[in-house]
């Protein structure tokens, strides 16, 4: 068992597609909100295997999309002072912020380095003692817990010249955000990764208080088939509940080690999302027992102003109300290489998946 | 960034594994999983190991697909009969 | 605000593509599509006249070295237009304080590769700058190969029909991934090398019988993705893959799951795409096999007249989307 090609075999899809096709009985739209799940679906081809009557939407799983401009212009601020390091995930490079995105900022001057983890951004502080370095904390309840243990690490090393810079955000707060502020789904493809730290009951509240499908969701292409027919099987049944598709590494409780870390090191506030706006205790900041170690106060630094107006959706993309092709930037002013919003950022993003893979179909 | 995998841990050292993923191999915090030895899988994110891989429940995933398939593909041989 | 160069613009990709055709084409007042080596008439014959910079960091890898990648890079660039290399020449940027040793080894790498794939280094040039002015050394060659008349139409395919073959000669990917794992210090399960090679005893192999050969490209910067799309673009045709068909080494897929890379997209700099008539597919790949460096070679698509200028990948799930050109950061130094 490698838990990978297992779930990769096309009987296995075909005979999911033909499931999928009896049952459904009428128009559905389903939204995934796992920035990975966008990225899967799309990789792997999945919307041709739906019949027309199946509708994906992408909502806001993607961390590089959902985090602020006034986020990256931070980052950059900071990269520019002259001893300081940012340690970030190569997705948040071309970003834009408010006049530049990090990839043209180092090409100003500015000392940006991709990292692949938190511990990484900390080794570069233990190898380099006279250099300030700040990670840039992104992502969902999946990544927190690893800044956790490495500003735990820190903190136990006396380490001085390491740094936090903390855009962790939360995933359900959002979707309840989406769901209060109208949008038009079924379901929802629940985002797996999330859920091995929170655990699968993270997602109740929503079919008790909104009566949606959820399904907690893998990412190969019979987890995300499996899910959509679980999804329409829900639906048909007028049974909303939470079902765990990805049983094989999420429970309902979830990784109650990974939570004591977010708890230890980490506490709720108010949020900034890009395309969503401000949401209440839906983001992470460091417990006043790990302030010294958060770049925000530790370093004064002047940002621009941000004045940017833009014709750019990605805030209705994200709740599902519009598809990409509907913006009027669109393939014209917003592309992969110049990005005008962040969903055509990101790998992950609605608008990037799109343009890549399904581009004029 | 949301990447996350099955890995293969193929040494301990403390806090930290080497794990392998489709023969690459890769430093894990192992601090989130519990009780894990040489030979299990886990899911790899951003550097750290943040669940065990359950055989069992995945066997009975592929046990569920299978059965679907076969429904399928035994309800075309009902029509031809 | 002024605009800079990016890392991105010299990745392969889209924005290479805009960087070359916004600020040199048009200056030089090159017209036509890109192909790999210029064509020219040289008295009653043709050449084909070609040229490549080195800039790979690290100077060594599993499998070669900057002075073997740069006779390698310019003896491709000419093979793959159906030439037969002869000459090179190779020019040396060195920084200060490079040691002499290390400039020897790669050196004779150079000479080693340019023996066994029979051409001559014949001129060349040397700059010395000051420390911090480059980093330790970069390499230019350029080449010349002569061209038969009957194999002008590999490089520009104007010979290529619909239901034509598209032929890979091995898994893409290696060279990028090599790299990767050097510089990143990973190690592998099992050992992977780049597939840096010299491609023109294969493509003299099969271009025995020219008719049947209608294009021929060799893998560098954006991969397999940046080579079909830039040849559907070309010859505006359609161009349908298929994913399972494609050889990719284990380490290679491991990798690219771990990074969200697509190893279509990655760079190779020993491995290309040809595509051939249908009646003669099945025998160049078997010619290609029976040499060592085109053991996994593969018929992996074939040529459509449907979504001219685009891309289809039958997913090897069953699903079917479009294999984009790769854009934004690839991997800056890989070659």
């Amino acid at each position: 068992m490698k838990f990978v090609d297992e779930f990769r075999q096309r009987s296995q899809t075909e005979s999911l597609a033909r499931l999928i096709a009896e049952a459904a009985t009428r128009d559905y739209t389903f939204m995934e909100v796992c920035g990975g799940h966008t990225s899967a679906i799309h990789r792997f081809g999945i919307p041709s295997l739906l019949p027309d009557r199946v509708r994906l939407l992408s909502g806001p799983g993607c961390p590089v999309c959902v985090t602020s401009a006034d986020y990256i212009d931070r980052l950059i601020a900071l990269a520019s002072l002259r001893d300081v390091t940012v340690a970030l995930f190569g997705d948040l490079m071309r970003v834009p912020g408010t006049l530049l995105s990090p990839a043209a900022a180092v090409a100003e001057g500015a000392d940006l380095r991709v990292v692949l983890s938190a511990h990484e951004a900390l080794q570069m502080a233990q190898s380099d003692p006279q250099r300030k370095i700040v990670f840039s904390a992104v992502g969902f309840e999946t990544t927190a817990p690893g800044t956790a243990v490495t500003v735990m690490q820190a903190d136990s090393e006396g380490r001085d010249n390491f740094y936090v810079l903390s855009a962790h955000k939360l995933m359900p707060p959002a979707m309840e955000a989406i769901l209060k502020d109208g949008t038009r789904i079924d379901g929802f493809i629940c985002p797996g990764h999330v859920a091995v730290i929170t655990g699968a009951s993270a997602f109740d509240f929503i079919p008790e208080r909104y009566g949606l499908a959820c399904v907690v969701a893998g990412f190969e292409p019979a987890d995300l088939l499996m899910s959509v027919l679980m999804l329409i099987r829900q639906v048909n049944s007028s049974s909303p509940s939470v079902e765990t598709e990805y049983s094989r590494v999420v429970s309902s409780k979830g990784n109650q080690r990974a939570q004591a870390y977010l708890a230890e090191v980490f506490e709720p506030c108010d949020a900034q999302w890009r395309g969503l706006g401000h949401i209440a205790l839906s983001g992470l900041r460091l417990r006043d027992r790990y302030r010294r170690f958060d770049a925000g106060t530790a370093f004064r630094v002047s940002l621009p102003e941000s004045t940017r107006a833009s014709a750019c959706i990605c805030g209705e993309i994200l709740r599902g109300l519009r598809s990409p092709p509907e913006c009027v930037l669109y393939a014209s002013q917003c592309t992969p290489e110049h990005p005008e919003g962040a969903c055509m950022v990101s790998e992950e993003g609605a608008c990037n998946s799109w343009f890549k893979y399904r581009h004029d179909e | 960034m949301c990447l996350s995998l099955p890995a293969r841990i193929i040494s301990i050292e403390g806090d930290m594994g080497q794990v392998s993923v489709g023969g690459v191999v890769f430093q894990a915090g192992l601090q989130m999983v519990e009780g894990v030895r040489v030979g299990d899988y886990v899911l790899l994110h951003a550097g750290f190991a943040i669940e065990k891989m359950k055989e069992e429940e995945a066997m009975e995933t592929l046990r569920l697909l299978k059965e679907m398939e076969d429904a399928i593909n035994g309800s075309d041989g009902d029509e031809v009969c | 605000m002024n605009e800079k160069i990016t890392l991105g613009q010299g990745s392969g990709g889209r924005q290479a593509q805009d960087l070359i055709r916004d600020h040199f084409a048009s200056r030089f007042g090159m017209e036509g599509p890109m192909t790999d080596s210029a064509l020219l008439s040289a008295g009653e014959g043709m050449i084909a006249f070609t040229t490549d910079s080195f800039v790979i960091d690290p100077l060594f890898f599993p499998g070669g070295n900057i002075g073997k990648l740069a006779v390698c890079g310019t003896v491709n660039d000419l093979a793959v237009s159906g030439a037969e290399p002869r000459f090179l020449s190779a020019a040396f940027i060195i920084e200060e304080g490079f040691e002499v040793s290390e400039l020897d080894a790669i050196v004779a790498s150079m000479a080693a590769e340019a023996d066994a794939a029979g051409v001559m280094i014949v001129t060349g040039d040397t700059k010395v700058v000051e420390k911090g002015q480059c980093d330790r050394i970069f390499i230019n060659t350029a080449g010349v190969g002569l061209l038969p008349r009957e194999h002008m139409h590999i490089s520009s395919g104007v010979s290529v029909k619909e239901g034509d073959r598209l032929i890979i000669s091995g898994p893409p990917g290696d060279h990028a991934v090599a790299i990767l794992a050097s510089r990143r210090k990973l190690s592998f399960d099992q050992p992977l090398i780049s597939d840096c090679a010299s491609l023109n005893r294969l493509t003299g192999k099969i271009l025995e019988k020219p008719a049947a050969v209608h294009f021929m490209r060799d893998l560098t910067r954006g991969g397999l993705a940046a080579v079909l799309n830039e040849f559907a673009t070309m010859i505006s045709c359609g161009l349908t893959v298929n994913e399972e068909s494609v050889p990719i080494a284990e380490p290679v897929r491991g990798l690219c799951e771990i990074l969200g890379f697509d190893p279509l997209t990655l760079a190779s700099e020993g491995r290309m795409v040809i595509v051939a008539a249908p009646e003669a597919a099945d025998r160049i790949v078997e010619i290609l096999r029976s040499d060592p460096l085109g053991r996994e070679s593969a018929v992996i698509g074939e040529i459509t007249a449907e979504r001219r200028g685009r891309v289809v990948l039958n997913s090897s799930t069953g699903g079917r989307r479009f294999l984009d050109m790769p854009s934004g950061l690839l991997l800056p130094r890989i070659c």
